[in-house]
């Protein structure tokens, strides 16, 4: 029975904001590469993009709409995998492949809504 | 206390923790493991006293543990289809039926401990994990040794083990690529205890002794678990040969002695032949670790007859190789006091410059202590007492903080 996880890319976005069709084309592979080992160790991703910069996101809170990210961090969410792994450790060490060279990732296991009540 | 009583004290404290292992093994919960492990300890009392004392109480009480937890999944298929069942790595290791089979019970302590200390959960909740699952111990108990609320460390515990559940932590020894870092962190947390309970950071006595002899029983059990292993060979042998010096650590009414000042003829030999015994039997081995290292620095004090003729030398060759090892603040400072034996207060103090600053030390009165000893030792006495004034307005202890005091009045007075 395999448990679905979200992985969540942060970084410094500064590096991006003016970058070259290299850089683009460099970080593709290197997602690539991640996919491929992740199928390769038995995992399998669910789903997963790539998010536009910060300075795109618009904010809603209620009925106010303000320009910027949720909450304003150095290191923005930049983008997400949903994996699929048997245990927290399978999911860290694919956490670990995870590109995310101007920050780190977060893991979070997704939650099983079917069931009724979570995690109590 | 009867026969019956006594009996199911020990089996609670020696078998605690092999009885809830084996039970995860089948509730696939801790919480449920958790109620059929005290089921079989309260069954025991009334069993025992009619037909007395099995031969084999860890054995007698997982059987009955495990038997309370089958029951309770067959009788409620639905419970069984909630619980976020913890994953079991190793699904070829015989399920209980064929254990009923065969007679042996599989020892899955280990797994208990390393889901304890799995790095995924904050050091506070792996200590008060460990303390509850690994030693049986009551929130209660674990929230006295912590000097927190019952409500704040049942949250804390209860927090730990959703995380394991909804998060997925399995309950397995790690693969030996990950082991190293795995089993450090498992004995981080006993030195952690051990600490914890030697100099209780905060309170009146010095010694929270609960504390001490659980973190002592813990390195016996992993020792007894993984008796080839040279860190924990270490950390047992480190834990001895400190706390052969326990009873020496303070006066009767509870002032603090300083290692110069202990009556070494009171140290306890037994344990420091038994942790000397470790320590020569682990350092021959190759690159020693952390905790093999400081417990050859406590063997050198251990086996010098007094203070000043401890070969400090010797001390502080083995202070360069943890520094290298382990290149943390505090070693820089410990190792500032063996430089200050071999080459003078002066040099110590050159050495303690290397941290003054170090942010991670900001909140640690042993910095300014040691360099008030130091300046003291120089004659520097206004100096001195500045120092020994931070060091006071940091320590909270109540017998440090009597020493502190003493040292300042006698530096002012000077």
């Amino acid at each position: 029975m395999a448990q679905q996880y979200a992985i969540l890319i942060y970084g410094d976005e500064s590096g991006w904001e003016d970058a070259g069709p290299e850089q683009f084309d460099q970080m593709m592979k290197a997602h690539g590469a991640f996919a491929q080992g992740v199928a390769a160790q038995g995992g399998k991703i669910v789903g997963g993009e790539a998010l536009g910069l910060t300075s795109t996101a618009t904010s809603v809170r209620g009925d106010v709409v303000t320009d910027g990210p949720f909450v304003e961090t150095k290191e923005a969410l930049g983008g997400f995998y949903i994996i699929e792994a048997a245990d927290l450790d399978q999911a860290l060490a694919f956490a670990k492949q995870c590109p995310a060279p101007a920050g780190g990732v977060e893991v979070r296991p997704i939650m099983d809504t079917s069931g009724g009540a979570p995690g109590a | 206390m009867t026969e019956v009583q006594q009996a199911l004290a020990e089996a609670h404290r020696r078998e605690w923790a092999f009885v809830l292992a084996a039970t995860v093994r089948v509730a696939g919960d801790l919480d449920l493991a958790e109620e059929c492990a005290q089921d079989a300890f309260v069954a025991a009392l009334a069993t025992w006293a009619e037909r007395g004392v099995p031969r084999n109480p860890g054995a007698w009480l997982t059987t009955v543990a495990r038997h309370r937890a089958v029951d309770v999944l067959r009788r409620d298929q639905t419970l069984r289809g909630k619980l976020p069942l913890l994953v079991d790595a190793n699904p070829s290791t015989p399920g209980p039926a064929e254990q009923e089979e065969t007679g042996v019970i599989p020892d899955d302590r280990l797994r208990l401990v390393f889901t304890c200390c799995h790095p995924a959960l904050a050091r506070e909740a792996q200590v008060a994990l460990t303390l509850r699952l690994v030693c049986g111990l009551t929130t209660a108990e674990i929230a006295r040794g912590f000097l927190v609320s019952e409500p704040t460390m049942a949250a804390r515990i209860t927090r730990a083990k959703k995380k394991i559940a909804t998060a997925r932590i399995p309950y397995r020894v790690p693969p030996a690529h990950d082991l190293p870092d795995r089993l450090d962190a498992v004995l981080t947390v006993v030195h952690l205890l051990y600490t914890t309970g030697h100099t209780a950071p905060q309170g009146d006595t010095l010694v929270r002794a609960e504390l001490v002899e659980r973190a002592l029983d813990l390195a016996r059990m992993l020792h007894a678990l993984m008796p080839d292993d040279r860190e924990v060979r270490g950390l047992l042998a480190l834990l001895l040969l400190t706390d052969a010096r326990r009873a020496t650590r303070t006066t009767a009414d509870g002032r603090l002695l300083l290692l110069e000042e202990q009556d070494r003829t009171q140290w306890d030999q037994q344990a420091i032949t038994e942790g000397r015994e470790l320590v020569l039997h682990t350092l021959p081995r190759g690159r020693p670790g952390r905790f093999t290292l400081q417990a050859a620095i406590a063997a050198v004090h251990a086996d010098a007859p007094t203070y000043a003729d401890t070969d400090w030398r010797e001390v502080l060759s083995l202070y360069d190789m943890l520094l290298a090892v382990w290149p943390s603040p505090v070693v820089v400072l410990n190792r500032a006091v063996a430089v200050a034996m071999v080459d003078g207060p002066a040099a110590g103090l050159a050495a303690l410059d290397a941290v003054a600053d170090d942010p991670r030390l900001a909140t640690y009165p042993y910095l300014a202590a040691t360099r008030g000893d130091l300046l003291r030792r120089l004659g520097q006495t206004c100096d001195a007492a500045q120092a020994y004034r931070t060091a006071l307005s940091l320590a909270t202890n109540t017998a440090e903080r009597n020493f502190l005091a003493q040292r300042l009045t006698e530096v002012t007075d000077a």
